[in-house]
This record gives C-alpha cells, sequence and structure tokens, in this order.
C-alpha cells in the first residue's frame, strides 16, 4: 500500500498522530481522543482520500495501559479509491472513567449501532450520539460484560431461577474443564482469596 | 396401570373394551400430540430435519405444529436461551393448557452447553420444568424420536419422571475396527 493516507493525516494533523504503522500493508494511526471527530471528517471529505464506507468500530480493553485504557478502533474503505485505514484512539482511565469520545455518527450514519454495541459491551460513552441505549444486553443489565475486570461466569438473570427444592432435582451445572483448563482471567475458583489475579491454582477443579 | 393401555386395542374386535378412564386419556393423548417448536439457534436445522419427510416424527404422531403456546401441548425447546429469551420462554410456557410437557432439544437448551458466561441460562430447568433432555450438539434425528418415545411412554403411563435420552454408542466401546491392509506378496 502506498503511505500516502498516513502522510496526509500527519501533514493535516500534525502531532495529534501519535503513531503510524503499516505492517504488511495494514495502514493503521493512532491519534489523540480531541481531534477523533476532525480526523474522521478529514478523512471522508478529503477528495485524495474519500473514504466513504465505514467498516466497523470497536473498542479494546487494556487494563496495563496507562495513557487510556480502552483503544476505541475504526476501519474504513474509500470504494473510489479502494485504500484502507485503521484509525485507533485510547480513552479512559484505569478504572475505566472519564470514557468519553465524539461520536463519529454524523460523518457516517452506520456508526449508529457500531457505538451503541461500544457503549455496551466496553462502557465507552459517545458524546453527541443520537441515542445511546443498549443493544445487546437488556437495559436492568449492570456493567459492561467485555470490560477484564467483568467476572467472566456472572449472570444477571432476567427471571428468577428455580430452586433445586422447586424442581425436585440437582439443577447445579458440573463446570466442562477443570480449573487449570481455558481461560483464567475471572474465573472464581481459579484464584485463592487474596492471590493477585491471574496467578491461577493448578489442578484446582470446579468448584 | 402400566398393562391396561393394550388391552384397549385388544378385545375391541368383540365390540367392547374395558379400561380406566386415565388410561384411556393417556393412550389418546400420546399419539396426537400438538408441538410447539421454540427454536432459537443452530439444533433449528436438525428440526427441520426431523420434522421434515426423510425422518418425519409425524410417523409417531406428533405431526402437528401450532404456533400458539395455547393450542400445543409439547413444547420444543430447541437451542440457546439466552438471558434476554428467558422471560419469552417462562411466559410461553405459563400459556400453554394442560397437560403440557417439555423437551430439551439439544445440549445447549438442557444445560446452556458450553456457554458459561454472562449471556446465557445454563439449562432451561432453570427456568421451567423439564421431562425429556436430548443431548447432543446437535442430536441426531434417531436420538430425537428416542425423546419423544420417551415422552410418549410418559404421557401413557402418566409418571413425570424426568429422563435423559442415552446415547445409542458409546464410542468407547463400539468403535469400528478398520483392518490393516495386507502386505502385498509379490507376484
Amino acid at each position: 500500500m502506498s503511505k500516502l493516507v498516513l502522510e496526509k493525516l500527519q501533514a493535516k494533523l500534525g502531532d495529534k498522530v501519535l503513531e503510524t504503522h503499516s505492517h504488511v500493508g495494514d495502514d493503521t494511526a493512532l491519534v489523540a481522543p480531541a481531534v477523533w471527530h476532525e480526523a474522521c471528517l478529514f478523512l471522508r471529505d478529503d477528495s485524495a482520500l474519500d473514504f466513504d464506507l465505514f467498516v466497523d468500530l470497536c473498542a479494546v480493553d487494556y487494563p496495563q495501559h496507562t495513557d487510556g485504557r480502552f483503544e476505541v478502533v475504526l476501519h474504513l474503505y474509500s470504494t473510489t479509491k479502494r485504500h484502507r485505514i485503521r484509525l485507533k484512539t485510547r480513552v479512559g482511565d484505569e478504572e475505566g472513567e472519564h470514557a468519553d469520545l465524539d461520536s463519529v455518527v454524523d460523518v457516517w450514519s452506520g456508526a449508529n449501532w457500531f457505538e451503541r454495541e461500544t457503549f455496551d459491551m466496553m462502557g465507552v460513552i459517545f458524546r453527541g450520539h443520537p441515542d445511546l441505549r443498549r443493544i445487546l444486553m437488556y437495559p436492568e443489565f449492570q456493567g459492561h460484560p467485555l470490560r477484564k475486570d467483568y467476572p467472566a461466569q456472572l449472570t444477571q438473570p432476567l427471571v428468577a431461577y428455580r430452586t433445586e427444592e422447586d424442581a425436585g432435582m440437582i439443577l447445579d451445572k458440573i463446570a466442562p474443564f477443570g480449573g487449570d483448563e481455558g481461560m483464567a482471567f475471572g474465573r472464581k475458583w481459579f484464584d485463592p482469596p487474596g492471590a493477585s489475579p491471574g496467578t491461577g491454582n493448578k489442578g484446582g477443579g470446579a468448584s | 396401570m402400566t398393562a391396561t393401555t393394550t388391552k384397549v386395542l385388544e378385545g375391541s374386535e368383540q365390540g367392547f373394551a374395558t379400561t380406566k378412564l386415565d388410561s384411556l386419556l393417556g393412550w389418546a393423548r400420546k399419539y396426537s400430540l400438538f408441538n410447539y417448536p421454540f427454536v432459537t439457534a443452530c439444533c433449528g436445522m436438525e428440526f427441520m430435519a426431523v420434522s421434515s419427510p426423510r425422518y418425519d416424527f409425524a410417523r409417531f404422531g406428533a405431526e402437528a405444529p401450532r404456533f400458539s403456546p395455547r393450542q400445543s401441548d409439547l413444547l420444543w425447546v430447541v437451542g440457546t436461551i439466552s438471558q434476554r429469551q428467558a422471560p419469552i420462554l417462562r411466559r410461553i410456557y405459563e400459556q400453554m393448557m394442560e397437560p403440557r410437557w417439555v423437551m430439551a432439544f439439544g445440549t445447549c437448551a438442557s444445560c446452556g452447553g458450553f456457554y458459561d458466561n454472562y449471556t446465557t441460562v445454563p439449562g432451561l430447568d432453570k427456568i421451567i420444568p423439564c421431562d425429556v433432555y436430548v443431548p447432543g450438539c446437535p442430536p441426531r434425528p434417531e436420538a430425537v424420536f428416542d425423546g419423544l418415545l420417551l415422552i410418549q411412554d410418559k404421557i401413557a403411563s402418566g409418571v413425570r419422571k424426568v429422563s435423559v435420552v442415552k446415547p445409542r454408542q458409546d464410542p468407547a466401546t463400539d468403535l469400528v475396527q478398520i483392518n490393516t491392509p495386507k502386505k502385498r506378496t509379490k507376484p
């Protein structure tokens, strides 16, 4: 791929473009959250760039990042120039607070449900979004399930479960794998009380 | 009570037969099941195979689907039940008339399957009573027929004990032995 897109973006935004790379042809730019909306408008309206197709918007949770816990990732494509770009920015502090970002629904209307999904799953708040509600989870749901600090097995049932006395049988589900298998993070039996998260408890079965 | 169901058919060539009312009702209900298919996920494909001519569960008297729970007496829960679906399933079950039976079709409906997180109800028995569990991901049509016949047995006998379809083949014991090819002899 040509570096045209990244060069034009850097010429426009200067040091607000924090980082770029083009690994195996994937042009990627990390911009400051303050210029997120400006960068999107520029990418769409510049005649040499002409990013007219919104592809995807999502967020990744990096609890170890100090310069913004949530990395919001935007993918764009130009149907006339046939080039792509991945635009990123970082928002939110270590507690997941202050994760505010300008909405780009007024730039590409297709971003509407993607921003709602990102809000639902990660808790990133998009300023200026016309209808920022949960889209996948129900309104009664507390928290944001794809954050790394959401307990992996925590369910929030809408219908109260039957008790074992009601049912007259055992209702407990037996885990299909042991405590030392699968994803360690957030499993309730995996970390003994007082241990630091993710250290593991080898050989422990399902609780 | 168990043996009387056949007496309805036996002796009827003499022009009359005696039975108990419960047995007669059970015998009649057993072959006129009205289905409510609650299909939410990929097991629905297998449900279509079971209900279409190649496997054809109409052979067992469970032909007519009724898309109103008020007119049906067998609830097929086919597929994953997400937490958002749970109130709907509960309401549909409550709208069904007595007597009613419930079949958990596939692993997800039976116990949540491999979904062990915030999205999924770990088995429909957390919400509503279930009569027969059919394991499999998805189950073979033969396993579904086993489940249907179990339901019919329960209807005929009047015993509401929870039951699970057993696998017909145990992979550990019923492995097909592949013969090793014979050594070629030079001509």
